[in-house]
């Protein structure tokens, strides 16, 4: 590890000032005692889970000797041979969902956004109000509203009603938009007026203002955005067990919980095998994201 | 392309005019203009196409709106001009689609009694209560059904009255082949869907099983099975929507509508039944509705107050059934809300949890993510990278499947920490101390601790992270001069690095306080609430909080659904929130950001 730093012979020829042990100990060895044990805090559920998903067995107890009760990857094949649970279809329709969402809501909010930060109308400021405060409702009770929409448009328009991936889609969108826009809001705010000055002088039009310059002055933090949206649709568990009916028509949110909703088929092993395809792709793009992830989320708080 | 005089004019305009002219460019190049008309062409088509389905469907209203919308919307993007309207027109149609239109209808419901029991317009109740309201006597005659349907595709039912073979004793004759009871079939009847049964001569009918005596009554042919002018109807190739109107369907018997026969149990058999209400609808538009009782004339119910059929009309009359219709019933949801005694309980205690979850949650996530940051903001540490990338692991895992992880964790028989870290043994189900068998998810106040517990878990990383941005913000000179100045590392974080770091992280410790307010999906997906207490006739848990109760209210199947009751919670929670995060933007001077 890169932590084992601490010299235990004697120093040779002192190129740098290096530690002794004790002093080593004192000043930073026992932050990675904390360290460490933050580590494991943070990590064992899911070390636990990645245990259970090749354990043998069905039961919550039957990897609790962490990887040691023999190797299976029954669980896995399982995930995908369940004709009632049909778990690939779940997964396509969770990142069918997320992306189309996290891809339109971030461009609907960036127009409005450009608008609120570039031009000047009345009800600008009145429009910010409303959109910070609409956000507030708690949307999670405004399904009946949103049950009873879905239900009439389907009537009129079969592939937006109930039970559809598009109407879900909808939905997830208009409730997106009142924070997403406040947000994209501050990120344009960001950008100097004297860009689009100077474009404007060269003749470009607000058009080509929009996409060609201030879209691609703020695309991580667009990019880190729609990762966070992404996530957050995708973990909404609520909204499509309401919505959607049909096996085939679930996100794995709801999809998943089947596996352990039961309490006689229960299948402690195959849901955690669910669970760690799940959380893998999320987890490694979140990795890789890091970075402007934490610039993403400072976005609201410090400035520069 | 314009040429430089217009440009530079227009800039200097620009300070006198207002601001947008400086994007309102007069010129769009030929693509620009080729996407906007394909973009619109796409939408237009849609357009038509739904135009198309509410004309079909004469919904005459909803119809206009849209031919409104579109024109609307063709007219912002082809006119010259009104530039924040083409850029804020589809958020616009999207936030008032699903947003505006949800706060409205919640708003509104939060004045109705919107409930199981208050489910529909008095049309709609009406025909509920006409068509579950009816007796079937023991002794009812019953009907072997064959399915047809007329000329026009109506579905018809031809009834054969059916009555059991007895013996000289009275006891049932068996077939010897198949051990069932046979019936003998005389009376047939004809129901066809919207109008009355009607007797049908045996001498047309086919049977079953046709023989050159089933022209007299009471030989052994089986039942009718087509009739000259009607087609057979194959009812097993239909869709369960068809279907399901086929079990709705009723055929009175005459004008009096008393009298009808419909089907019992399966399709193939259907019994005569009796009205209990009659229905009077003078004018027909439910301006003087009654429910008349058929079997006692003189009790006569009218619609009341609160949304059902009372004696008389009257407001404490006996209600002709449970089901009832939506009314507006003013305040009196917000009146249960405060003044029910039954309510305040439990409610109390919610709310409480609610602020201790909120806060504690903020607090022990900030504090364990402040000491990480502050652990960590040392430039001689090593592998702090490594550090980061495991600990925002909780953060980057998807939040439902922590939920459900810690669920099976906690489990208290076999779960991890009960089993492994506390080494109790296996499967343990006394509530021995000796034996560490720790209650978690079933005990209230464990459950609190549980909870707090996983959302720390869940919440440190955020926390840790943000506080590190937030602390290599702080600029290193003002830092390094307290040094020279004399200050002590303690000092330093006591009196520059906190201060700093409490107003840059103000708005977000409190958008984190009004989130975990609101943090339904933790509480309902680890614990459901529970433990629960249902005493109250709530569906009360030790450790809801208001979203998880009101959630319940609305949508819980056990005690019954009220929208009524659950919008204007949601109401009042809406109004808390936003009043509690707009003085904090405006103490973070967040206004003064919009101005």
């Amino acid at each position: 590890m890169t932590t084992t730093n601490a010299p235990t012979v004697a120093p040779r020829v002192i190129k740098k000032k290096r530690r002794s042990f004790p002093k080593w100990a004192v000043t930073t060895g026992w932050k990675h005692l904390i360290g460490l044990g933050l580590i494991v805090y943070a990590i064992f559920p899911i070390l636990y889970i990645i245990s259970v998903s090749v354990t043998p067995g069905t039961r919550v107890d039957d990897a609790n000797n962490l990887f040691a009760n023999g190797f299976s990857i029954d669980a896995y094949v399982n995930l995908f041979n369940d004709p009632d649970r049909p778990f690939a279809r779940w997964f396509a329709n969770s990142v069918i969902v997320g992306l189309t969402t996290a891809l339109l809501s971030v461009f609907i909010c960036s127009l409005a956004a450009y608008a609120f930060s570039r031009l000047r109308f009345r009800g600008r400021r009145g429009g910010l109000m409303t959109l910070i405060l609409i956000q507030m409702y708690p949307s999670l009770l405004g399904l009946v509203a949103i049950y009873g929409i879905l239900e009439n448009v389907g009537r009129v328009f079969p592939p937006l009603g109930l039970d559809s991936l598009l109407g879900l889609i909808m939905v997830y969108l208009g409730g997106s938009l009142g924070g997403g826009t406040y947000l994209m809001y501050g990120f344009f705010n960001t950008v100097p007026k004297e860009i689009d000055e100077a474009a404007a002088l060269d003749g470009a039009s607000h058009a080509r203002i929009f996409f060609t310059i201030i879209l691609r002055l703020v695309s991580p933090i667009l990019a880190v955005q729609m990762l966070l949206s992404f996530i957050g649709i995708i973990s909404d568990y609520v909204l499509p067990s309401i919505l959607m009916t049909h096996a085939e028509n679930l996100t794995f949110a709801v999809g998943l919980q089947q596996f352990i909703a039961d309490p006689y088929t229960k299948d402690w092993t195959t849901f955690c095998a669910g669970a760690v395809l799940v959380a893998a792709p999320v987890v490694a793009l979140f990795m890789y994201l890091q970075r402007y992830i934490v610039s993403g989320l400072m976005g609201g708080a410090v400035k520069g | 392309m314009r040429n430089d005089g217009e440009k530079s004019t227009t800039l200097v305009k620009r300070k006198k005019r207002s601001s947008n002219s400086l994007y309102d460019s007069t010129t769009t190049s030929t693509k620009g203009w080729v996407t906007k008309i394909i973009l619109l062409g796409i939408v237009d088509a849609v357009a038509v196409f739904a135009s198309f389905m509410l004309f079909m469907q004469e919904q005459w209203l909803p119809l206009i709106i849209e031919i409104a919308v579109v024109a609307l919307v063709n007219w912002i993007y082809i006119k010259r001009g009104s530039l924040p309207a083409k850029y804020l027109a589809p958020g616009l149609a999207f936030l008032v689609a699903f947003q505006i239109s949800v706060l409205v209808f919640s708003f509104f419901t939060a004045f109705t009694n919107y409930s199981t029991a208050h489910n529909g317009d008095i049309k709609w109740s009406t025909g509920a209560i006409l068509q579950t309201n009816f007796a079937t006597t023991d002794d009812a005659a019953s009907y072997k059904v064959s399915w047809l349907k007329d000329s026009k595709g109506r579905p018809a039912e031809l009834l054969s009255l059916q009555e059991l073979k007895t013996d000289v004793n009275g006891e049932p004759i068996l077939d010897p082949d198949t051990g069932e009871a046979l019936f003998s079939y005389t009376d047939i009847k004809l129901g066809v869907q919207g109008e009355f049964v009607q007797a049908v001569d045996r001498a047309i009918v086919t049977w079953e099983k046709p023989g050159p005596d089933c022209l007299t009554v009471g030989s052994d042919c089986g039942y009718a099975v087509a009739i000259p002018g009607y087609d057979a109807l194959d009812v097993n190739a239909l869709s369960k929507a068809k279907t399901n109107a086929l079990y709705e369907l009723k055929f009175w018997e005459d004008k009096s509508r008393t009298g009808f026969i419909n089907l019992a149990g399966g399709l193939d058999t259907a019994v005569a039944s009796t009205q209990i209400y009659r229905f009077a609808n003078p004018g027909g538009d439910y301006s003087k509705p009654s429910l008349t009782k058929i079997a006692d004339p003189t009790l006569v119910f009218k619609p009341s107050k609160d949304g059902y059929y009372r004696q008389d009309g009257k407001i404490d009359g006996e209600r002709a059934s449970e089901t009832g219709w939506q009314v507006f019933v003013g305040g009196q949801n917000f009146g249960v809300i405060f003044g029910d005694q039954k309510l305040r309980e439990p409610l109390l205690k919610i709310i409480s949890w609610t602020i201790i979850f909120a806060v504690l949650s903020v607090l022990t996530t900030f504090i364990v993510g402040l000491a990480i940051a502050l652990l960590f903001d040392d430039a001689r540490l090593r592998g702090k990278k490594i550090y980061r990338s495991i600990m925002i692991l909780p953060y980057a895992f998807p939040g439902f499947l922590s939920a459900y992880v810690w669920k099976g964790l906690f489990n208290q028989k076999y779960g991890f920490i009960n089993t492994v870290i506390l080494g109790q043994p296996n499967g343990a189900i006394n509530m021995d101390a000796s034996l560490n068998n720790v209650p978690w998810l079933v005990d209230g106040t464990v459950a609190k601790i549980a909870v707090l517990l996983v959302n720390l878990w869940l919440g440190f990383p955020y926390m840790f992270l943000i506080t590190t941005g937030a602390l290599q913000a702080i600029p290193a000179e003002l830092t390094e001069s307290a040094t020279i100045d004399g200050a002590t590392p303690s000092q330093i974080l006591r009196l520059i690095k906190m201060p700093l770091l409490l107003v840059s992280l103000a708005p977000l410790l409190i958008s984190s306080f009004a989130f975990n307010f609101n943090n339904f999906s933790i509480i309902y997906l680890l614990t459901g609430g529970g433990p629960t207490n249902t005493a109250t006739g709530y569906d009360a848990g030790e450790t809801d909080i208001l979203i998880t109760f009101v959630y319940k209210i609305a949508f819980s199947t056990g005690t019954g659904r009220n929208y009524g009751l659950a919008s204007a919670f949601s109401i009042l929670i809406f109004l808390v929130v936003g009043s509690m995060s707009l003085i904090s933007f405006r103490r973070t001077k967040f206004l003064e950001d919009i101005n």
